[in-house]
């Protein structure tokens, strides 16, 4: 099985800030629609301090680099968005604590944890229309492949993830900001989930590309 | 540069967009610098004499873009500290954390925190920071906004004017040396007690967004707005002060219910964008309904307290008043946006 290391992780965080970054006026567009248009800039904020520290620190394990990512994360986002995601990676660094690499199964246990963390912080249940609308049934569809490669994997893994955030866009938000806004939410894809979705094609194209053989 | 191209439609002024919050800090340090300390990493604003023995620490924060709210509060009399955010966007742990500890005179620490889902969470997080370090911290709340209809089916009821309100009452309750205890529990009974709803005439821009948080045809008001430009409930066609009025008045006075022979304090707050010479009509009729209503209002607050930048509107705010309330009310405060009886 091919391995995760932390060359790789170093390279999805790469990767998801440039994607995040490119993103960022449609994240923002979509938040102005039922949320207060901040999301693009507060995510670009955050990952442009995130790759400001990475570019001088030496991070030998992913689950170091996770937790540099999270700590960062949650001091430069705000809003909800910066404990959610800071609180996720910390999950993630701390399921994955003393590994330097990760095989298959312990990326997505651990992603699984960041999502466990998402939704006791933020109280938000499947269908709420958040975050975690993108991240379960992704991580869902990842499960029932369990012995796949990573690079294939990891693109069925990021078409999930953006399919799912496409549902986002019939629900009546229950959470967050967008909740105020009643029946009127719906109609709108959720920004949360859409970031989420961005993450996962940053795995995806990272999984796929430059690989020097795991 | 693309920010110069937003510059150039928006209007503003500022200078660019990612400097509004650290230059408006600046500013303040500028003008108040004799009472107040900016901190710039991580940033909080804080009064010059704190921490101060045995009293016990008020921290707010919030979104930047409601000036005067929070910062403007900081000083004798009101808060401690406040945390500024990005425009609309709430500040972070460490933020909170840090300016917990540079005003913990030894009596513990409060936080106000108003009910969105960013700032509660963040002040969690930073609440268990502090009580790692073995200082106490209670958290009080402010969810004041009716128009939020059905709180459960939501992230609950906003924290609006009544913010405004709780921030001078428990501050002038912490400069008399009130316990951490009996200062958390006079804030859980203010939250009980007042109730706010809100209207927009206009929408706002956010400086990094660079266009408005909403569009609002010419002839439409928007009611049930709250602080951050995000779209209320209703829309409705444009109407007179009067009957806008009533429409906010109806909903605050069933909710609580205020009853005939209540007092009460008043506040009539402008969203950044509408003159106290509107201000002032709306709060002539708020009266006269306060009053066909058998309520007496004790105490009253007309103007732009709680903003949401540029935003044309108003918001009311009734809060239950008694002896101590008004006592409490009416104890000197020194600070940039609220001073009197020095």
């Amino acid at each position: 099985m091919e391995l995760f290391s932390p060359k790789d992780a170093r390279s999805w965080i790469d990767e998801a800030a440039r994607l995040i970054a490119e993103n960022a006026g449609t994240l923002t567009e979509l938040d102005t629609a039922i949320g207060d248009g901040d999301h693009g800039a507060n995510m670009t904020r955050g990952l442009n301090a995130v790759e400001k520290k990475l570019a001088t620190t030496e991070v030998s394990d992913v689950s170091a680099l996770f937790k540099l990512v999270g700590m960062t994360l949650l001091s430069t986002v705000g809003g909800a968005a910066g404990p959610l995601y800071g609180g996720f990676f910390l999950a993630m660094a701390r399921a994955t604590s003393g590994k330097q690499t990760l095989n298959q199964r312990e990326l997505l246990q651990s992603l699984r944890e960041g999502l466990a963390d998402i939704q006791r912080r933020g109280k938000a249940q499947s269908g709420d229309k958040t975050m975690v609308d993108c991240l379960a049934p992704a991580l869902k569809a990842w499960e029932a492949i369990p012995d796949s490669d990573l690079a294939p994997a990891t693109i069925y893994v990021a078409q999930a993830a953006a399919e799912a955030a496409r549902a986002t866009i019939p629900m009546l938000a229950l959470k967050g900001r967008a909740s105020y806004l009643g029946e009127r939410s719906i109609g709108h894809q959720d920004p949360g989930a859409t970031s989420c979705a961005l993450l996962l094609q940053a795995l995806a194209s990272v999984c796929n590309s430059n690989r020097a053989g795991g | 540069m693309p920010e110069l191209v937003h510059i150039g439609v928006m209007k503003k002024l500022i200078n660019s967009p990612q400097d509004v919050v650290l230059e408006e800090l600046e500013g303040m340090e500028a003008a108040h610098g004799d009472r107040l300390r900016i901190n710039y990493d991580p940033v909080f604003i804080a009064r010059k004499d704190a921490p101060i023995k045995g009293k016990v620490g008020l921290v707010s924060g919030g979104g930047s873009g409601h000036e005067p709210m929070h910062g403007g509060y900081v000083g004798k009399g009101m808060l401690d500290a406040a945390c500024p955010g990005q425009v609309f966007t709430s500040p972070t742990p460490d933020q909170m954390f840090e300016a917990s500890k540079a005003v913990n005179g030894g009596a513990g620490i409060v936080h106000i925190v108003k009910n969105y889902t960013g700032d509660v969470m963040n002040f969690d997080l930073a609440k268990e920071m502090l009580q790692t370090e073995g200082i106490a911290v209670e958290s009080v709340l402010t969810d004041d906004d009716v128009a939020v209809e059905n709180s459960l089916y939501t992230a609950g009821r906003r924290g609006v004017g009544l913010t405004v309100l709780m921030e001078k009452l428990l501050g002038a309750a912490a400069e008399q040396r009130i316990s951490l205890a009996e200062i958390k529990k006079l804030g859980d009974l203010i939250r009980s007690s007042g109730r706010s709803m809100g209207m927009a005439l206009t929408s706002c821009t956010v400086p990094h967004a660079g266009k408005p948080s909403f569009e609002l045809p010419e002839d439409e008001i928007e009611l049930g707005i709250g602080i951050h430009g995000e779209p209320g409930r209703h829309r409705v066609k444009m109407a007179t002060a009067d009957e806008i009025t009533e429409q906010l008045m109806e909903p605050i006075l069933t909710d609580l219910p205020f009853k005939r022979g209540d007092a009460v304090l008043m506040f009539v707050n402008g969203m950044g964008g509408t003159p106290l010479i509107e201000l002032y009509i709306v709060y002539r009729k708020a009266a006269a309904i306060a009053k066909a209503h058998g309520l007496k209002v004790v105490r009253n607050l007309v103007g732009s307290y709680i903003t949401s930048l540029e935003m044309a509107g108003t918001s009311i705010t009734l809060l239950h008043m008694n002896d101590c309330l008004c006592e409490l009310w009416d104890a000197p405060v020194n600070t940039p946006a609220l001073r009197w009886g020095i």
